[in-house]
């Protein structure tokens, strides 16, 4: 089990145990964590799962592939630290992943 | 009718809808109880990836659920699987249920899918026949779908062509035969289904349009091949129907709600009877950005409504009704679509084809109406936008990719 932690945009902090391997954007959803709609699924197709990533775990969660870039190009409110967040997977890793879901998803 | 005090919510049908207004029920603060009755045995899952990685074998099956069993508990859903609903009683207000159970309803959901359309042909029976909706259906399919064996797939849905392209990466010898002269040709254009086929053959895919079907053909039970019209042959393995669906509105219409190919539902997801509530795959609903009723046959659809048939039960205000959308991944192309393209009276092509990198926009009397976007997220979602606003939107600018989509929706009116 890995911690994750989601704020929401009023600051609100929830903090819950993560399978490795499932995403980051599964354990929001299977956890009731609000501000992550995931209406595809996680098949990178609908930009309802963005996040913004605590910038100290930028580099650990890695790039994103073009699919994902270019989805993010057009999402709204986009910053450096977007993220989708079916995107990411949970590895031992992300110990402590701290992402904040957008005031537009809520 | 206001139902805001309603103490007693049952929803017929665990999928993606009723899933949904389970979710937006407790969501939107609704604390009374909750009863979800679904006739498959699995808890609420996705299906769109039934015919894409779960088919593939790349994904474990309790990722495809929406919440682990243990969240209906937690929150107080009862789940009662593998129970269908037999009878709707209106006037007592009770389902019932086929193990003689009754249950009593202040407000009920209807959201009972669809389920395929039935081969009407010899030989649809034979082992080796399958369909794809299920998670039992990819059960008996999945370990048949072995390297070096011969698959037919009747239909060139985007459901028979996404196991079209698996079974072809997991090693499969595939022919697809559809009857209409093209791939697509209920939901696309003639330039995606032209896009489609060549995509397929260069996979070494066998697409066969204006192919009349005769016959399955079997030796002891089991399916061999199928026999077209002309009297050929082509030999099959396993069999793959995906002709299209019917919407399961059977226990609406015997209770009397009214129904045409689809419950009829209004903007709320609410049917004639205003304790009972329709959506998704199901339900027969206004497209409000098309000024006309229709049954859509998509995820986002069945979230939408969801959320509209919890909203109105609940007494909130109308969630948004955005523009249709819908996905399907093939290869490697991410086909995503917003918009519904019937009645389109121009196609603008963006971008090359050949790149396997572009976008057909559909337009009517100078209004965007629809996109298919390959590989071209931004396409999809300054489209999605464009559409519900109505906007208009010059052909020049759309086939010009020296213009972004940024500054295309910047400047349509
Ligand atoms: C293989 C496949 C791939 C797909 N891919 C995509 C995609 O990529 N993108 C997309 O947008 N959409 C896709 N779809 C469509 C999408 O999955 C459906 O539109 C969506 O599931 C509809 O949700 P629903 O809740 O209306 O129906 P369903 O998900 O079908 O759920 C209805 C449930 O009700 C149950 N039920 C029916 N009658 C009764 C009864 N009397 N009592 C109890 N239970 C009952 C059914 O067994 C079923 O479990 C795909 C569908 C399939 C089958
Ligand atoms: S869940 Fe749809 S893009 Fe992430």
């Amino acid at each position: 089990m890995v911690k994750i932690i989601y704020k929401d945009f009023e600051g609100t902090v929830r903090e819950v145990d993560a399978k490795v391997g499932e995403t980051v954007m599964e354990t929001a959803i299977k956890n009731g964590i609000p501000g992550i709609d995931a209406d595809c699924g996680g098949a990178c197709a609908c930009a309802t799962c963005h996040v913004y990533v605590d910038a100290s775990f930028m580099e650990k969660v890695g790039t994103p592939e073009d699919m994902e870039q270019s989805m993010l190009d057009f999402a709204e409110n986009v910053t450096e630290t977007s993220r989708l967040s079916c995107q990411i997977p949970v590895s031992e890793d992300l110990e402590g992943l701290t992402v904040t879901t957008p005031e537009a998803q809520h | 009718m206001d139902l805001s005090s309603a103490k007693q919510i049952v929803v017929i049908g665990g999928g993606q809808a009723g899933a949904q207004a389970v979710f937006s029920l407790r969501q939107g603060g609704y604390d009374g109880a909750i009863t979800l009755v679904g006739d498959e045995p699995a808890p609420p899952y996705q299906r769109p990836p039934l015919s894409k990685a779960f088919l593939k074998g790349e994904m474990p099956e309790e990722r495809l659920y929406f919440k682990p069993a243990a969240w209906y508990q937690d929150n107080g859903v009862e789940l009662m699987l593998g129970v269908s609903a037999t009878r709707i009683d209106r006037s007592a207000r009770q389902v019932h249920l086929s193990h003689d159970a009754v249950l009593d309803y202040d407000a009920l959901i209807l959201a009972t899918g669809s389920r395929p359309r039935a081969l009407p042909l010899p030989g649809a029976d034979l082992d080796g026949v399958h369909e794809l909706r299920s998670l039992a259906d990819v059960e008996r399919l999945a370990p048949q779908t072995i390297a070096g064996r011969s698959i037919v797939i009747v239909g060139a849905g985007y459901i028979g062509l996404e196991a079209a392209a698996v079974a072809r990466q997991l090693g499969m010898d595939v022919t697809v035969l559809e009857m209409a002269p093209r791939v697509l040709a209920r939901v696309t254009s003639p330039v995606m289904s032209d896009f489609y086929e060549k995509q397929h053959r260069a996979q070494g895919v066998d697409i066969r349009c204006g192919a009349g079907l005769a016959a399955l053909k079997g030796d002891n039970g089991a399916v061999t091949a199928a026999q077209l019209v002309d009297g050929s042959e082509i030999k099959a393995d396993l069999v793959l129907i995906g002709i299209g669906i019917l919407p399961n509105e059977e226990l609406a219409a015997e209770a009397g709600i009214a129904c045409e190919n689809g419950i009829l539902v209004d903007r709320d997801a609410r049917t004639n009877d205003p304790h009972v509530f329709a959506c998704g795959d199901c339900a027969r609903r206004p497209l409000v950005h098309y000024g006309r009723i229709g049954r859509l046959e998509s995820v986002h659809n069945a979230i939408e409504q969801g959320k509209l048939a919890a909203a109105a039960i609940l007494g909130k205000p109308r969630p948004p009704e955005d523009t249709p959308w819908f996905w399907s991944d093939q290869y490697d192309l991410k086909l995503q679509i917003a918009g519904l393209s019937q009645d389109y009276d121009e196609l603008v092509v963006r971008g090359d084809p050949e790149a396997r990198k572009f976008a057909t926009f559909y337009l009517k009397s100078g209004a965007l109406i629809a996109v298919d976007a390959v590989n071209s997220p931004p396409e999809f979602l300054a489209s999605k936008k464009l559409i519900a606003a109505g906007a208009k939107v010059a052909p020049e600018r759309l086939s010009d990719t020296s213009i972004s989509m940024k500054e295309i929706a910047a400047t349509a009116v």
